[in-house]
């Protein structure tokens, strides 16, 4: 097996391993109703995970995904759902200033993880302020195309997988991808080479800062309202769903497949914790060893890896 | 305001001498944000410099924790910090029972705990391989589930004179402040007069070679890990017994404290290159803009938005080219 597979065939093992379990403690999940239960919140923890990857990819870390996310979903339960033009341009505005905030960091040598979590100061405010309290409403579009009835496996199994097919394209197989990956594994080749550092990591964060809008609106199609801390989690998941999927926090080593179906075993693992009986206690902790166990196993592939 | 490193030593007047410190400007923005605070705050500068120094000993005392382990280099952060701080002051809390004799047992126990996360943080990180980041996380949820667990939702007094100790000062100087500040000066000492401390700036700066010139690198690394998460256990402690009590979400906003005074107060976030001055300068800091913030009548939402642009203008005015993270 290539470099690429080895790394994929783990998170592929943890999610059929997880779902096993799943469908062993209650069979009944083993339909399409149930599946559609099991994963109802994916389709919004992959896009954030994805966006959180484009981070990583540049050697970036995003510690301000999960405001954004909730930001994003109180633009679109309000300004999006009562003034369509005013609320994608302020959605426009998001996405452009998150590529503003690549170039700044780049330009400036900063610390993405510092101002990333400045960051989540700043959307946490305009979220706080567009929306005081829980409420909102979701565009009606909206709605209609996150309770989708796709046959034989529901929306939110197959979304995730072909929005992780749309990025393996858009990274793995097309110039501008292979070139941002560059820019995570030797940025100072990139630039002899003369790429401009500053335009191509406002790129890569303005990828981000448009999944990162994705990942909000989907949120309100689910939810079908928003409040200011509705995607706080998302920081963690997405960082510990691009790890768990093999991506490498340096190197530019990442993989959209490998994202989102960490992304997937994410969602499933808080599932199948409830499924467990376990009491409300311990399910933080109970994710947390899951995420080491996985991490452990991994260890192990990359030794035998090593050798083969 | 860079740091000019190649300018010549004749013109280094005391003035600029002070000035070319990294940790100048952190206290300088704390002396300007306090200026522009007691100017309009009713209850006048000395009780606003007191509750200042005050809060700021909590971020300073993770702070410190939180600078070594990022001086250690990229991709080293203790993102369990918060979850240790609340284990810690509610294992304590419940192990003191509000009784004076269990004082001091209760700071071991605390300390205790400290020393555990320590090394269950390190132990992922060497023997697993997983990176700081992700280990921190993910056993900081297993420290939160045992936080929730013994603590039931309780809310157990810390001893009275715990708590006399913890919200007292003498000379207009809170007792926390000065555990704070003697912290402060020991970390000091160690990064900068001890071989441990000459150890830590090296691996920072270069692994391979500290460990090619017989730096113990897996040893430094195992104290400094500790060390972050005694500190948060101490601080938990002490801000437990301040606030008079443990509570679940006691140390949720010290996760971007203790980045935040690490990189504000002019360590360098690549590693290897720590101030401990500029920690204490960046805690008032921290506390001061949001207390101006506040003395200002800003709804929640504007000073959530103006900390967070503050952040990111101090850290895009303070930067020095150089280094990659």
């Amino acid at each position: 097996m290539s470099g690429d597979r080895l790394r994929l065939a783990l998170p592929v093992l943890s999610l059929v391993v997880l779902l096993g379990a799943v469908f062993y403690l209650q069979p009944r999940a083993m339909s399409y109703f149930g599946l559609n239960l099991l994963f109802n919140l994916a389709i919004p923890v992959a896009l954030a995970t994805i966006s959180q990857m484009m981070i990583i990819m540049v050697n970036d870390i995003d510690l301000s995904i999960g405001t954004f996310v909730s930001f994003c979903a109180c633009v679109t339960a309000t300004f999006v759902h009562d003034t369509p033009v005013i609320g994608y341009m302020i959605l426009a505005a998001a996405i452009l200033a998150y590529a503003l905030l690549g170039a700044l960091i780049q330009l400036r040598g900063l610390p993405a993880i510092v101002v990333t979590l400045g960051m989540s100061f700043v959307w946490g405010g305009l979220a706080v302020l567009i929306l005081p309290s829980p409420g909102g409403a979701s565009p009606e579009w909206l709605k209609t195309l996150m309770s989708l009835k796709t046959p034989l496996v529901p929306i939110a199994v197959v979304a995730p997988l072909v929005i992780a097919l749309a990025v393996h394209f858009l990274i793995k197989r097309s110039w501008v991808g292979v070139i941002l990956q560059g820019v995570g594994g030797n940025d100072r080749a990139m630039e002899r080479a003369g790429w401009s550092l500053v335009r191509l990591r406002a790129s890569a964060y303005g990828l981000a800062g448009l999944f990162g809008v994705l990942a909000g609106m989907s949120l309100v199609g689910l939810t079908t309202a928003a409040d200011a801390n509705i995607a706080l989690r998302y920081t963690l998941l997405s960082i510990a769903g691009v790890i768990l999927g093999g991506g490498e926090f340096v190197g530019g080593r990442i993989s959209p497949f490998g994202a989102v179906i960490g992304a997937l075993t994410l969602t499933l693992a808080a599932s199948f914790l409830s499924f467990l009986r376990l009491s409300p206690d311990w399910q933080i902790g109970a994710q947390g060893a899951i995420l080491i166990l996985v991490l452990a196993v991994r260890l192990v592939f990359i030794r035998k890896g090593a050798v083969a | 305001m860079t740091n000019n490193a190649s300018e010549p030593m004749t013109a280094a007047t005391p003035v600029r001498a002070l000035l070319s410190k990294p940790w100048i400007w952190a206290f300088l923005a704390a002396a300007i944000t306090f200026g522009a605070t007691s100017l309009i705050a009713g209850s006048g500068a000395g009780s606003l410099f007191y509750a200042a120094l005050t809060f700021a000993s909590f971020s300073a005392i993770v702070g410190i924790g939180q600078m070594l382990v990022i001086t250690l280099g990229p991709g080293n952060v203790d993102l369990s910090i918060p979850a240790s701080m609340t284990l810690a002051a509610t294992l304590a809390l419940k192990f003191m029972d509000s009784e004076t004799a269990m004082i001091l047992p209760g700071l071991l126990v605390a300390i205790g705990v400290g020393i555990g996360c320590g090394v269950i943080n390190f132990g992922l990180i060497l023997l697993l391989r997983i990176p700081p980041i992700i280990a921190t996380l993910s056993a900081s949820f297993l420290y939160q589930s045992l936080a929730i667990w013994s603590n039931r939702g309780l809310r157990i007094k810390p001893p009275e004179p715990l708590a006399e100790f913890a919200t007292g000062g003498a000379l207009g100087i809170p007792n926390i402040a000065v555990v704070g500040i003697l912290l402060a000066i020991l970390a000091w000492v160690v990064l900068e007069r001890a071989i441990a401390g000459r150890w830590i700036s090296a691996i920072g700066q270069n692994l391979r070679a500290a460990r090619l010139s017989g730096v113990p690198v897996n040893a430094v690394r195992f104290g400094v890990y500790v060390n972050s998460a005694v500190c948060a256990a101490l601080a938990g402690f002490l801000l437990a017994s301040f606030s008079g009590g443990a509570n679940l979400n006691m140390g949720t906003e010290y996760m971007l404290m203790s980045i935040a005074v690490v990189v504000i107060g002019g360590s360098s976030i690549g590693g290897g290159n720590s101030n401990v001055p500029g920690i204490w300068g960046a805690a008032l800091f921290m506390f001061l803009i949001v207390s101006m913030l506040n003395s200002y009548g800003l709804g929640a939402g504007i000073r959530l938005i103006l900390t967070g642009v503050v952040i990111v203008g101090v850290v895009a005015l303070a930067s020095r080219k150089g280094y990659d993270v």
